[in-house]
């Protein structure tokens, strides 16, 4: 039995909020350059070099990359071997986002009620996704996620008939109504099977995958491959004022589901798909 | 075509402004989100002043990030539009010139937009640390309490926006689309 302390989670948490929102992940650093060069618009090239600008801006200047530093959404891997001593997991994690917000200059956006809708002033509580696993470590992964593209995801309970041509459709349909409002170029986060919540909750997961990362099922890659090519044949483009860069990755995760089901659930997210892992 | 603009931006600048056009934007124009719009409605609801200058007035829908010290303001990039469109045509009805911000607009919005010979611009969404190196000042105006939405006075210098519905409702967003649309 490992023990770990949450003030060292805590702190852990704090430094990767601050580090998630202002740089991204080597992938999607990749992704963003190799857009520069294969754009078609002339416009979307000159958005494309804007966004490489802003990402040298963010890192030299300490400026967030985008002001909506997002809701803090984590999934947590527990293995369990591990002991934590000190107080609460998710007290450490709300604790680590409320000093990693106010200490890193972070924008809270989080309102306590939504409907009431007051500010809580420290971005917290976080949204914490916990799963149980083998051994003694604690991963913990943390994905900011603005609202321009939060907003414009959707779910889809499609019928079993529907099969496959009703999925690629269902991703499509998303994407187009999203268009310029999600902040393009966009990844596509594609959760397939399970249940209402299990679809959603895949979508959301897949955002954070790398994209040198490839799914093990032939037709989930295949499928990946196809809605790619597609979407980038919809014209939307950077900043959705034209062009042949919409997104930079579709990924898409997928787990059984009911004799009677087929749900689909495409979270989107704008170009800037901030994520980090740590270990401990 | 490029232009370089002076705020206040009047009817006589909107109408040399076509779809597509890129404009570096220079002098005051007011920042409001969400809250603030709900809170300028309610005052016009009761019968009360606007807290800003509405006359030719240009407001950029944007919530900033905190600035760290010694900075004029944090990251600085466009928020959805949509959800300010329950508010603009009120707001255009009253003088208000020019929108800047990001993603689509109703049919109400752009019927407003010409009807007022308007201009709604889009800046780079998610490119919020550039576009913070073009505000010169910034100074809260009104509505302290909302923090990142409260009401603020900017001065930008070259800031860097599209034409999508201009004047005469020309849109980019369906047109542009369909120019690089291969489907």
């Amino acid at each position: 039995m490992k023990n770990l302390q949450t003030t060292i989670i805590r702190d852990t948490v704090k430094e990767m909020c601050i580090q998630a929102n202002h740089y991204l992940s080597e992938d999607m650093n990749l992704a963003l350059k190799k857009a520069v060069d294969t754009e078609q618009s002339a416009l979307g090239k000159k958005i494309l070099n804007q966004l490489q600008e802003n990402l040298d801006i963010a890192d030299k200047e300490k400026i967030p990359i985008c002001q909506d530093t997002g809701m803090a959404v984590f999934f947590v891997e527990v293995g369990q071997e591990l002991h934590i001593e000190g107080g609460l997991l998710t007290d450490a994690i709300n604790e680590g986002v409320r000093l990693g917000y106010t200490e890193g200059y972070l924008r809270k956006s989080v309102v306590g009620d939504p409907i009431e809708r007051v500010n809580t002033g420290d971005n917290t509580p976080a949204i914490i996704h916990y799963d149980i696993v083998s051994g003694d470590k604690l991963k913990i992964t943390l994905a900011p996620k603005g609202f321009g593209s939060e907003n414009m995801s959707r779910i889809f309970m499609l019928k079993p008939a529907d099969g496959i041509e009703g999925v690629k459709e269902a991703i499509l349909t998303a994407v187009k109504d999203a268009g310029p409002n999600a902040c393009p170029p966009m990844v596509v986060g594609v959760g397939i099977g399970g249940t209402f919540e299990k679809s959603a909750l895949m979508a959301k997961q897949a955002l954070t995958r790398e994209f040198s990362k490839r799914p093990d099922i032939p037709w989930v890659k295949e499928l990946e491959d196809e809605m790619l090519e597609k979407i980038n044949k919809l014209g939307i483009g950077p900043g959705g004022l034209g062009g042949t860069t919409t997104a930079l990755a579709v990924n898409i995760n997928t787990y059984a589901t009911h004799i009677a089901g087929l749900p689909v659930a495409v979270n989107i997210c704008c170009h800037v798909n901030r994520h980090i892992t740590r270990e401990l | 075509m490029e232009h370089r603009i002076t705020t206040p931006i009047t009817t006589e600048v909107t109408k040399t402004l076509h779809s597509g056009d890129y404009c570096y934007i220079s002098g005051e124009i007011y920042v409001a989100r969400d809250a603030a719009h709900g809170r300028m409605n309610e005052a016009l609801n009761k019968g009360e002043e606007l807290p800003i200058p509405i006359e030719n007035c240009t407001i950029y829908y944007m919530g900033p990030s905190p600035a760290r010290p010694g900075r004029l303001i944090g990251s600085a990039g466009p928020t959805t539009a949509s959800r300010m469109d329950k508010y603009a045509p009120r707001l255009l009805d009253l003088g208000m010139k020019a929108m800047i911000g990001k993603g689509k607009r109703t049919p109400e919005v752009i019927d407003a937009i010409v009807r007022n010979r308007g201009v709604y611009f889009a800046a780079v969404g998610g490119a919020g640390a550039l576009l913070s190196k073009c505000i010169k000042s910034s100074e809260i105006v009104c509505y302290d309490d909302l923090g990142a939405e409260a009401i603020r006075k900017l001065y930008v210098e070259d800031f860097p926006v599209i034409v999508v519905v201009d004047s005469e409702g020309n849109n980019l967003y369906e047109t542009a689309i369909k120019e690089f649309s291969q489907i």
